[in-house]
């Protein structure tokens, strides 16, 4: 097997004495989906906290393309390619859908000291923000604020916005949160529309969601990965589904 | 922006324009040194919009670096007079009469100033931020109370104004046109910040500090220079004030004069450059008509700001282009 693109050493984080996470070793390999699921509170969300640079670990150790990236600054790993969505939707609601998409691909610039240029002329950060638009299906909104879409458009402009600047990795922090089925089917369209383009860690609750994209699910149970697999052998794994599924059915 | 809103800007910008001329042919000319001070004040205005608007950095201590500008054109003119260099120095810089180099220097030393108090002031938010910023502001207004060199608590006279190239700028009605000019430049420069990259960056980063970080901004630096730029335009401002008064004192560092100039950006409308010129104008003309009938103008502007606050949440200017918008 090659090298993963993105892996984890011994990740810990306690917090207080509590431990969030304990020796998470993940890896995620070139251009694979990787689901990421457990019960509420199994410590999740720090780990995709702790792999964007937000919350620094107790101990272990993170690699991004074979790199140490364990203590590099959140915007630090954006530029190395390493991007994520947020679970509570994260838009700039001031700001129109193209405006939030085209800052998020200025931020791949090297710098954004220029005071006097029209941004809004922009035609190296509006291209391919037209482009993201275009693919997640946001062309007819444009102009419209990113506050006034709907949910389901919202969380779509939250993933194009990830997608800015060709990430090699997404980190995606459940983002069928709180949409309707139509949209769940939309997303999941647009998501299996990725793969192989970019590796993904899918946070998700969605079973459904889950066992139509993963290529391969990781099941985080008190903090600790108890089992990672096929979406058939997490399926027949006793020691997962009386942990995790055994709770749903 | 709607044409309607377009037309009326021109249309105060030509009042402003004419304006000596008319103060002359009604010979009531005190409105031209008034509408100096108005377009002066308004320059600081909105380089403090810059910050509070776009960046929700509500500094309380802006008239630190307004203060700053005045006093950097006063001691440069001090020395000049003098024939002595600056803090006595044997081999020192002397003193400057020239406007634009007074500006420029008065910049400078905004900058610094701004650099190294917002780098402490930046890593905190909100209520901190509003105390950090009036602690510094304060900090240098006790620092010239205390500078007796330079008049301590009675201020600092200038011997006239400084020199402009080709210009006289000790009459009323050219000095006037200087200053119409820098706020023309300045409003300009503004608009054009706002909406560069640069501007963009900083909307976002009021808008969602978070999110800016995951994009891969390192916010801090953006809000620092910033921070930095809006202190150079209170400076400038500064400059052109003490230049009017010929005349500085510690007065300009007060953090009522810091509350009096978020009160005009806040009164136009935040966040739209044209809002802090409109609520400089309209907060120093209700302040000039009501301290003619009462002492206690503050009492009839309070319930004033109070009603535009509730009744229009984007101040005046947003009055006007939502009125514009029915319209049209």
């Amino acid at each position: 097997m090659t090298e993963p693109v993105l892996q984890t050493r011994d990740l810990s984080k306690s917090y207080a004495g509590l431990q969030a996470n304990r020796n998470i070793h993940l890896q995620l390999q070139r251009g694979e989906i990787h689901a990421l699921i457990g019960p509420n509170g199994a410590g999740k969300s720090t780990l995709i906290g702790q792999l964007a640079g937000e919350i620094k670990p107790t101990s272990g150790q993170i690699f991004f393309k074979g790199r140490d990236i364990t203590t590099s600054a959140g915007h630090a790993r954006a530029h190395l390619g390493l991007s994520r969505s947020f679970q509570v939707t994260s838009v700039f609601d001031d700001m129109t859908v193209l405006e939030n998409l085209a800052l998020a691909v200025q931020a791949h610039d090297r710098h954004s000291f220029r005071f006097f240029s029209r941004v809004s002329q922009n035609r190296r950060f509006n291209r391919p923000a037209c482009e993201l638009a275009r693919q997640f299906g946001l062309e007819q909104y444009h102009a419209v604020l990113a506050g006034e879409l709907g949910h389901g458009e919202k969380r779509q402009l939250e993933i194009a916005m990830t997608l800015a600047g060709n990430p090699e990795v997404i980190l995606l922090d459940e983002p069928m949160a709180g949409i309707g089925p139509g949209g769940t089917a939309e997303l999941i369209r647009l998501l299996d529309g990725l793969r192989g383009q970019v590796s993904m860690l899918l946070v998700e609750h969605d079973v459904q969601a889950v066992f139509a994209l993963a290529d391969r699910i990781s099941v985080l149970v008190y903090g600790e990965i108890i089992a990672t697999g096929s979406v058939e052998e997490i399926r027949a794994n006793p020691q997962v589904q009386q942990a995790y599924l055994g709770d749903a059915c | 922006m709607s044409r309607r809103v377009m037309w009326i800007l021109a249309g105060g910008g030509l009042l402003l324009l004419a304006l000596p001329w008319l103060a002359q042919a009604m010979d009531e000319s005190y409105l031209t040194t008034t509408v100096t001070r108005v377009m002066i004040l308004a320059i600081a205005a909105v380089s403090l919009d810059l910050i509070v608007g776009y960046g929700a950095m509500v500094s309380f201590g802006h008239a630190a670096f307004f203060g700053l500008g005045a006093y950097v054109a006063a001691i440069l003119s001090h020395h000049f007079h003098l024939g002595d260099a600056l803090l006595g120095l044997p081999y020192g810089i002397g003193g400057s009469n020239e406007l634009l180099l007074v500006m420029l220097l008065a910049m400078l030393v905004a900058a610094v100033v701004a650099a190294l108090t917002g780098l402490i002031s930046l890593r905190t938010q909100g209520i901190h931020f509003i105390m950090i910023t009036l602690a510094f502001a304060q900090m240098l207004f006790y620092l010239f109370v205390s500078l007796d060199v330079y008049g301590g608590e009675d201020g600092l006279v200038m011997s006239g104004r400084n020199h402009l190239p080709g210009i006289d700028t000790a009459d009323d009605n050219q000095f006037y046109y200087v200053c119409l000019l820098a706020l023309l430049l300045y409003v300009f420069l503004a608009r054009r910040l706002v909406n560069s990259p640069f501007g963009r960056v900083i909307r976002g980063s009021k808008s969602n500090p978070r999110r800016m970080q995951a994009l891969g901004y390192q916010t801090y630096w953006y809000r620092l220079v910033a921070y930095v730029i809006a202190a150079t335009g209170a400076a400038l401002a500064g400059v052109l004030m003490a230049n009017m008064n010929e005349f500085v004192d510690p007065g300009l560092f007060s953090w009522q004069l810091s509350g009096e100039l978020l009160v005009m950006v806040i009164l136009g409308g935040l966040g739209t450059i044209y809002g802090a010129v409109i609520g400089a104008s309209v907060f120093l003309l209700l302040e000039i008509l009501l301290s003619a009938y009462t002492e206690h103008w503050m009492f009839f502007l309070g319930p004033f700001l109070v009603l535009v606050v509730i009744y229009a949440r984007h101040g005046l200017f947003g009055l006007l282009q939502n009125r514009a918008r029915r319209n049209d």
